[in-house]
Formats: structure tokens, C-alpha cells, sequence
């Protein structure tokens, strides 16, 4: 094991969603640690549990057991205003279908957390950082998925975030695009030392993370570590 | 700017038509708030300004005649600051040109110049010299409607004596603002005047030297009125007076409060009816913009925005089209307040108005559409609030529809596919189907409302003047005089059949409850004249006893079978018990009725009658004025046809504001609820839509799915606002009745249709604007989004 520092340390974590009469258990035990610097990959088919794994360390849900730690503090059992104080200061989400608003600018679009944010970088930096510094003041409907998605990425790091989570990045993406958008994200981890995680059901994806981690029926399966990660370019699928 | 301020322009300007639809009716509502209460305001200051500078007295007193002496007596009452003597008597005139009755008040102005009581407010010209008997300041109104200027001549008949009169000054008082004949409909500036002249001359003309029969008092600010009124009548009585009164009897001053009555009625149903559709429609928009950006708002949740920061900014959107609204609708307001003041102003002569918006009603209108709004759009602006970011992410699951009734009936294989559509649309969201009709009837009412005026004045016009009052004229006597005086009338030429009648002053009580008015007898079996009920019913009149106006009855509290005392105003003032035997539904007025043999008998006399109805052959019409003029007990003469005309006309443009305003108002009701509701029902189903045009279904097929919805709540809201309007017509007339005149509840056919016809245009409209997006839906790139 890595000998740095735990950003997210997970035990026994459970979720357990009720449908009316029937209960779903979309996570039934999960141990799980996230490092610095680390960029993790999820794999699961859909219903195994990675979204809820994702959303609850986003702060997005919380569990209905066992134990989540940001950075040594348990948040569990968090509330409303604590949770969103951390989704404000520390979390980067970027979604499967990118959650731009519509009616704002790319610029504007990354205005909307660097405005709430500590120290954040200026939304033209972000968005340079994923190569969108000539598409500033487009509106999403102006834009290719792929460089929506890039917008929603330049958004998720624009505040500096300790953690980016990607839920499915690349997953409404053609391959030539999703790529482009990896090697963003990639570079993020690798320049800022962002811890990240990524979630998608495309095993290919694997191979440009330090570890990965497999799921499936809402448990861990395996944990795998690459002695070599392969840049984005150099995926196929 | 903050971005999020920025989505929220942004949003708003793509929502742009509904933004302006929602706007349009909360402007209807604070306009017609604003409208409304600041004209009462300002004619209310006004008043009170005109009063307070012009010292309108504060209780009044008609007499037969007492000395000059007892005004020191009077003077001595605990309260009384100021008095002021008068002669006051009423006059026919003689208007060259103009062959109609025209009858006349005058009233003296002291000698020694200008009244301490009830000034006048001299707009042109001067006041009389005391000297002479030949001048007279007229009303500013009769003046107008004669088109006399200073200099100007005209004829009287002043206690039997001709005389030409030069106008002197045209002044206004405010004893006069509202300046109608006692016993009149409406004011009639043409056929009825106020003239000032001088007190030796009018003393000098009715016997009155070193005597008055008016006197005027004002009163010390914490006086009691009625302890003031009751010691005036016990000085009065042995003088032949006829009852004081304080301001609120006091008539002009009496139709001005109703009128504000009025005024404020309207100002608080109106705009409330607005306010409530505005927040339906906020709700309606709100709902489905937060229902449409909540992954929006998932995203914004998962960077930390926080509840209350999602909430506020669905709050500022709510805000900001209730400010544009509101903002609008104070301008408008302030607008047709000015328009509406410029009316009133013709019917009540105030010297200036004073037109003013106070602050705190601008506020008010405002504070009341936010809350309201706020109201309206809480539910969905916590639900935006609450949403949990993790479930937002998910599309909304897929609206559940059922098997409506009309599947379970078996009926639905009558129907098409789309007719389908349309029945489960409804069925599966009832309570908005039922929120939409309610918003298009609720136009329908306020329409309805808005306008049945008119056909109440028509129905009161026609049960008082065609079906009660056949007569051509009335002919009042100055006393009551003997049969015979009737049978001079009859003789006259062009005179076909004249009918008398008894008019006695009475007070009449009942336990601590009494009420000054007069009781009218009437003989039996008149073809003229016959008294009839709201029912259109003969109303009975037993040999014995007295039927009173409903209204009137509740006043006092009586019902048939109890015992009235009546105090007789006139004459030797007898004081009787006599028994209720009815109470009869009546329009205008309140007042007693009985037979003429037993009215006589109550008061002990002969036959007297107080004048005749007459039918009169037109051709020798002109003629018959001519010759009633110059009859000395001849009071006045009322042609009712010239009382029905002129009605029409001073109503006429007050009438026709109010329906072209109503008309408007109740037209942007009725297009923001279907506007609204069609541009909804094409953002939530345009992909369904989208979808039926690839499968082949042309552009008509799915405007009807769309609008076959709407035109089903159009139609079902028709008769809904039928029955709305109808409930809103009688509260309105209720609320507006006082003993002054009872509304009915009539509604034509005619109003219907209207009503109706302004909903389905207004319908129609908003249906064409959506059916042209609908046109131009972009099947690809509707197919293409998600959700």
C-alpha cells in the first residue's frame, strides 16, 4: 500500500434504498481507502453499486451504514449544512451527462462555483486547463459533448478541490472525444495532484489509473494496481 | 453579476411569453387596485379639503318658518360653535331655448357677504350684491350644461312671482358636490340647479323678513351629534320642523359615501381575484421550471450551493415577476386612477382634485402580490430547495398514467387515439385540469361581474320607470292642496288623464330604531302609478295600516303585524300607531306606502294631495310646460322621459369605462391561463408530439392534442364562470346595497355571450401563438435532447 495520506477512509458501508415495499441494497459492505495524488478507477456493471459508492463520497446521499472520513472526519452521519459545506469547498463532481446550465456561457458556467469558492482559480484558468480558453462565451447548445464535458470538468477543479469525482466521464461520448476528456482529467490529476475517482462500466478506461476498483453487487470484488499506467492516449476500446 | 443571477435573466428571458403573461395579470390586478383606491383616496382628500376650507356644516334643518330670534337659542346648544340662518325654497325656471321643466333650489347668502357656512367656491364672477333682488350666483354645473356665463340671463318663477334673473358668479359648494333633485336617480344638471341670492331678496319674496326655514350648524369637534340634533328638533318643533340631520343624511355628502363604498368594494374583490389567478399561474410555471432544471439543480447542489440558496433563487425569479407586475400595474393604475378621477369629477363638483398615489398603497399592492405569490409558488420552490441532489441526477421517472373513468365505461373506443391522449391528460392530473378552469371561469366571472351593471340599471330603469311609472309627468304642488287643484291639471290642454297621489315627511320608529322619510299614499286601483314589487308583483295596500320597503324593514326591525309609530313632519305633526301590513321588495329608495283614503285619515284631513301623474298628449307638450310654469302652487314639474334619458347619459361614460376596463382585465385573465397552460403543455409533451409527427401525424393532429385540452377547459370553464360570475354579481350587489337603491341581480343574455366571447377569443389568441411554435417544432433536435 501507498504510504500516503488517506483522503477517504470507508468501512462497512451500506445503502439501502426502499422502493415502496421492496428494499434495493445498492452497497452491502464496502471497505475502501483513497489516497493523495491517487487517481482510482471504478468498474462495475450498472447496478453494482459504483454511482451510490460515488454519490455518498460527494456528498451527493448519505449511507444507511458504516463509516465515510474526509481527511479524518466522519461525516456519515452529516447534516444538510455540513454536507454542503463540504460539497462547496472540497469536492469537484463531474456528471455523465455534463449538468451545464443551459442558459449560462462556458465562462459563466465555472463562474457559478468559482463565486462560492475559497480560493479558486479563475474560471478562464480552468477552462484553459482543459483547452476551452477559445470557447469562452459559448453557450452549451454551442458546444460538442466533449467540450461539454470539458466545461463541466474545468467547473469540478476550478475551486481547487481536494477530490474529483467523475461519475461515467466519457459515457456519452463517441472515443475520440472521451479521450480528449480523460487526457483532461489526467492532467488535473497529474498537475494539481487532485485526488481523483472515476466511475464507468468501460474496463479500458482501467489502465490509465494508479488502482482500480472492481464492484459488482454492490460489494468491492477485487482492487487491482497498475505497476504502469497507460496515458489516455494510448487507450482503445 | 453573479452567474446565478445571470441563468436567472437568462432563464426568464426564454420563458419570456409566460414571464409577460404572468406579468399582464398581476399589472390587472395592482392596476386596478391602484386604480381604484387611489381615485377613492383622492376624492376622499379632496372632500375632506373642500369640506374643511369651505366649512360644510356639520348637521342641517328645514323648517316651516321660525324668527331670526331662535338662532340665539339655538347658538346655545352644548356644542354648537357657529350657526347660520337661511332662506332656502325651491323655484321653476324659465331657460330660453330650452322647453323642458327645469326646477331650481335657492338658497340665501347672508347680506353681509360671503356664507360662515357651506362657502362657496366662486369660479367665476361674484357674489350677489344684497341689494338687489334680480341676480343670483348659479352652480357651476347647471351653468355648464347651459353654457351660461356671467351676464347671462334667464326666467324663474319665484313664489308665484316671474322674474328674470342675471347670473352674477358660478360658484360651488359643498352642500352641492354631488347636485341631485330630492327623490332623483341620478344628478341632472340640465333640468336642476343650485342658486345663491341674496337673504333680503328671497326674504322679501317668501314672507321670511326677521324669519329663516334652513339653518346650518357647525358643531365643536367632540360635540354629540345626536344629543345636538335631538335638542335642535325640540326647539325646531313648534316651528314646523321637518327633522335636523347630521352629515351622513345629508345627500350629497350621502352619495359621496357610497360612492366610496363603492369604490372600495371593487378595490378589494377585483384585484384579489387577479392576485389569486397570478399565483396559480406562478405556481404553474414555477413547478415546471424547477421540475425542468433539476438536474440544474443537482449540479449546483453537488458545488455546494445550499438549500437556501437554491430556494432564493427560485424566490428572486417570483419576485422579479411580481416587481415587473407590480411595477406595471402602479403606472397603469396611476394611469386610469387619473382617467376615472376625470370622470368622477364630472358628476362631483369639487372645485380641483387633488390626485395622490399615497406610498403606502403602492406598497400595499406590492407587499399583497409578493405574499400571495410567494403563497402560490412555496410548495414548488421547496421542493427545489429539498430536492436530494443524488436523486435529481436521475431523470424524472416517466409520468404514470392510468385507465381513466371513460376507459373503465367502455366509452373509450368512441374516441381516437389523441381524443385518448387528451382524457388520460386530464385525468391524470386532476387538480391542475380543475386549477386551469377555474383560472379561465374566474375571467368569465370577472367579466361578467364587471358588467352586469348594466343590465341591473336596465331591469331597475324598466321596473321603476316602465312597468311602475307610466305617467309622462309629475306634477308637484308646493303644499298639499285640495282635489280640486287636480282637477285644474286635468283641464289643462294636452292633458289626458291625471292620477293624484299624497306624499307626507314622516319619521318613522320602532323600539330604539327610527328612520326619516316619507310615506307616499297612493289610490286605489291608479293605472299610472301602481306600486310593484323587485317580483314584479302589485304590491297590495290593505284600507288600514302601511307597507313598507324591505330594506327599510330591516332598518327598523319590524316585520308585518307590528305597531309603527309615525311622527308626521308637516301639518299639525300628528303622532300615530299604525300596523305594518306588509313589507314590498323596491329598487330605489325606502320608504312607506298606503292607501290614500287612509293616509288622509292618519292625518286628519280631507282629501289632500301633494300633486298628479299625469298622461299628457305630446303634441300639446311644450305647451303644457308653459302653462305649469306660471301655475303658483305648481312646485315642479319631472318628465320622465327626460329623467330616463338623462340617466343614460351621465352613466353612459362611467358605464363604458368600466366594461372597456373590465373587458381588458378580464381578457389578460383569460390569456394568461391559457397561454400559460398551452406553453406547459408543449414544453412537457413536445417530445411526445415530436415523436407522433415522425410516425407520420400532421401538423393539425397534434395541435389538436395539444389545444383539444385547452379547449376542453376553455369550454367547461364557460359555464363554470357562468355560475361564478353569477355568485360575484350577487355579493357585489349586496354589498353595494344601501336604503339609496337595492341592485338586482340581472344578467342578460347579452353579458353572457360577452363574457363567453372575450374567454374564447382571448383563447383562441393564446392557442394560435402556441400553434405557430408548434409548427416549428424541430423534430431532430427534439428527439435528440434527453429527458
Amino acid at each position: 500500500m501507498s504510504p500516503k495520506e488517506a483522503v477517504f477512509r470507508v468501512r462497512g458501508l451500506t445503502k439501502v434504498y426502499e422502493m415502496g415495499t421492496v428494499k434495493v441494497h445498492a452497497l452491502r459492505g464496502v471497505d475502501l481507502e483513497l489516497y493523495e495524488r491517487e487517481l482510482v478507477v471504478m468498474l462495475g456493471p450498472s447496478g453494482s453499486g459504483k454511482s451510490t459508492l460515488l454519490n455518498i463520497l460527494g456528498g451527493l446521499d448519505t449511507a444507511t451504514g458504516g463509516l465515510v472520513e474526509y481527511r479524518g472526519r466522519d461525516f456519515t452521519r452529516a447534516g444538510e449544512l455540513e454536507l454542503t459545506e463540504y460539497r462547496r469547498f472540497h469536492v469537484g463532481f463531474v456528471f455523465q451527462f455534463y449538468n451545464l446550465i443551459p442558459s449560462l456561457t462556458a465562462r459563466e458556467n465555472v463562474a457559478v462555483v468559482t463565486e462560492i469558492a475559497k480560493r479558486p482559480m479563475k474560471p478562464e484558468d480552468a477552462l484553459a486547463l482543459v483547452g476551452l480558453n477559445e470557447r469562452l462565451d459559448h453557450f452549451p447548445a454551442q458546444l460538442s459533448g466533449g467540450e461539454q464535458q470539458r466545461v463541466a470538468i474545468a467547473r469540478a477543479i476550478s475551486k481547487n478541490p481536494e477530490v474529483l469525482l467523475c461519475d461515467e466521464p466519457t459515457g456519452a461520448l463517441d472515443f475520440a472525444t472521451g479521450i480528449v476528456v480523460l487526457d483532461a482529467i489526467e492532467r488535473i490529476n497529474r498537475e494539481l495532484g487532485t485526488a481523483t475517482a472515476i466511475i464507468t462500466h468501460n474496463a479500458d478506461i482501467a489502465a490509465m489509473a494508479d488502482r482500480v476498483v472492481h464492484l459488482s453487487n454492490g460489494m468491492i470484488s477485487e482492487i487491482g494496481v497498475n505497476a504502469v499506467k497507460k496515458p489516455p492516449g494510448e487507450l482503445h476500446w | 453579476m453573479k452567474a446565478l443571477d445571470r441563468k436567472l435573466l437568462r432563464d426568464m428571458w426564454k420563458m419570456k411569453g409566460q414571464v409577460l403573461a404572468i406579468v399582464l395579470v398581476i399589472a390587472g390586478g395592482v392596476s386596478a387596485f391602484v386604480m381604484l383606491i387611489s381615485t377613492m383616496m383622492s376624492l376622499n382628500l379632496t372632500r375632506d379639503k373642500f369640506y374643511r376650507e369651505y366649512a360644510f356644516a356639520d348637521a342641517f334643518a328645514s323648517l316651516k318658518r321660525a324668527p331670526e330670534g331662535l338662532k340665539y337659542r339655538i347658538k346655545e346648544i352644548p356644542g354648537v360653535k357657529e350657526v347660520e340662518t337661511r332662506v332656502v325654497a325651491g323655484v321653476k325656471l324659465d331657460i330660453k331655448g330650452f322647453t323642458e321643466p327645469v326646477t331650481a333650489r335657492v338658497v340665501s347668502v347672508p347680506d353681509a357677504g360671503t356664507p360662515l357656512l357651506n362657502r362657496l367656491y366662486l369660479r367665476r364672477g361674484r357674489l350677489v350684491d344684497p341689494w338687489r333682488d334680480d341676480e343670483a350666483v348659479v352652480s357651476e354645473a347647471f351653468a355648464e350644461a347651459h353654457g351660461f356665463n356671467p351676464g347671462d340671463r334667464f326666467g324663474a318663477v319665484i313664489n308665484g312671482r316671474r322674474k328674470s334673473l342675471t347670473v352674477v358668479g358660478i360658484a360651488l359648494s359643498p352642500e352641492f358636490v354631488l347636485q341631485t333633485r330630492p327623490g332623483a336617480i341620478s344628478p341632472d344638471y340640465k333640468r336642476y340647479a343650485i342658486l345663491w341670492m341674496g337673504r333680503n331678496a328671497l326674504s322679501n319674496a317668501y314672507d321670511m323678513k326677521g324669519a329663516f326655514n334652513d339653518v346650518v350648524l357647525a358643531l365643536d369637534g367632540d360635540a354629540d351629534l345626536n344629543d345636538v340634533l335631538a335638542r335642535l328638533d325640540s326647539l325646531l318643533d313648534r316651528y314646523g320642523g321637518l327633522g335636523a340631520y347630521g352629515r351622513k343624511d345629508q345627500m350629497s355628502n350621502r352619495f359621496l359615501h357610497e360612492e366610496f363604498r363603492q369604490l372600495q368594494r371593487s378595490a378589494e374583490i377585483f384585484p384579489t381575484v387577479f392576485i389569486a389567478v397570478a399565483a396559480f399561474l406562478l405556481n404553474v410555471v414555477i413547478g415546471r421550471t424547477v421540475l425542468t432544471q433539476r438536474e440544474q439543480i443537482a449540479a449546483l447542489k453537488a458545488f455546494g450551493y445550499g438549500n437556501a440558496a437554491i430556494g432564493a433563487h427560485y424566490i428572486k425569479l417570483v419576485f422579479l415577476i411580481v416587481l415587473a407586475g407590480a411595477a406595471g400595474g402602479i403606472i397603469a393604475g396611476v394611469w386610469f386612477g387619473k382617467g376615472l378621477g376625470r370622470i368622477y369629477m364630472e358628476f362631483y363638483r369639487f372645485p380641483y382634485l387633488i390626485y395622490e398615489l399615497k406610498p403606502s398603497v403602492a406598497a400595499t399592492a406590492v407587499l399583497i402580490t409578493a405574499a400571495s405569490a410567494l403563497a402560490g409558488t412555496l410548495h414548488s420552490v421547496r421542493k427545489a430547495a429539498m430536492l436530494p441532489p443524488a436523486e435529481a441526477m436521475r431523470p424524472e421517472p416517466p409520468a404514470r398514467y392510468r385507465k381513466t373513468i371513460i376507459d373503465r365505461l367502455g366509452l373509450g373506443r368512441f374516441l381516437s387515439q389523441p381524443g385518448l391522449m387528451i382524457i388520460r391528460d386530464i385525468e391524470r392530473r386532476p387538480v391542475r385540469a380543475l386549477l386551469s378552469t377555474t383560472g379561465i371561469a374566474l375571467s368569465c366571472a370577472i367579466m361578467l361581474a364587471g358588467t352586469f351593471s348594466t343590465d341591473a340599471v336596465d331591469f331597475m330603469i324598466n321596473v321603476q320607470f316602465k312597468l311602475s311609472q307610466k305617467e309622462d309627468m309629475t306634477v308637484v304642488f308646493t303644499e298639499p292642496a285640495s282635489r280640486k287643484a287636480v282637477y285644474e291639471l286635468a283641464g289643462l290642454r294636452g292633458v289626458e288623464y291625471a292620477e293624484v297621489f299624497r306624499t307626507v315627511p314622516v319619521r318613522l320608529k320602532f323600539g330604539r330604531q327610527s328612520y326619516r322619510t316619507t310615506i307616499q299614499g297612493t289610490e286605489k286601483g291608479n293605472r299610472l302609478h301602481p306600486l310593484i314589487d323587485t317580483r314584479l308583483k302589485p304590491v297590495e295596500l290593505a284600507s288600514e295600516g302601511i307597507v313598507l320597503t324591505d330594506y327599510l324593514g330591516d332598518i327598523l326591525g319590524v316585520k308585518p303585524g307590528d305597531m309603527l309609530t309615525v311622527e308626521v313632519l308637516e301639518g299639525s305633526r300628528p303622532v300615530r300607531q299604525v300596523p305594518v301590513t306588509g313589507l314590498a321588495g323596491q329598487y330605489l329608495g325606502v320608504m312607506g306606502y298606503m292607501d290614500m283614503t287612509a293616509l288622509n285619515r292618519l292625518m286628519r284631513e280631507g282629501n289632500s294631495v301633494s300633486g298628479a301623474y299625469l298622461s299628457v298628449d305630446a303634441l300639446h307638450q311644450e305647451e303644457l310646460y308653459g302653462k305649469l310654469i306660471e301655475m303658483p302652487r305648481v312646485a315642479g314639474t319631472v318628465v320622465r322621459k327626460d329623467e330616463i334619458r338623462n340617466f343614460y347619459e351621465t352613466q353612459a361614460k362611467v358605464l363604458l369605462f368600466f366594461t372597456f376596463m373590465t373587458s381588458l382585465l378580464a381578457g389578460t385573465i383569460a390569456f394568461g391561463v391559457v397561454y400559460n397552460s398551452a406553453r406547459i403543455a408543449l414544453s412537457e409533451r413536445s417530445r411526445e408530439l415530436a415523436s407522433l409527427r415522425v410516425l407520420g401525424y400532421t401538423r393539425a393532429e397534434i395541435s389538436y392534442i395539444l389545444l383539444g385540452e385547452l379547449a376542453v377547459f376553455t369550454l367547461a370553464a364557460i359555464p363554470l364562470g357562468f355560475v361564478l360570475g353569477r355568485v360575484l354579481c350577487a355579493y357585489i350587489a349586496r354589498s353595494l346595497s344601501s336604503d339609496l337603491f337595492r341592485v338586482p341581480v340581472v344578467v342578460n343574455p347579452a353579458t353572457y355571450s360577452l363574457a363567453a366571447t372575450v374567454v374564447v377569443v382571448s383563447a383562441c389568441v393564446s392557442g394560435l401563438i402556441v400553434r405557430h411554435r408548434l409548427d416549428h417544432l424541430d423534430l431532430v433536435e427534439v428527439l435528440k435532447s434527453k429527458e
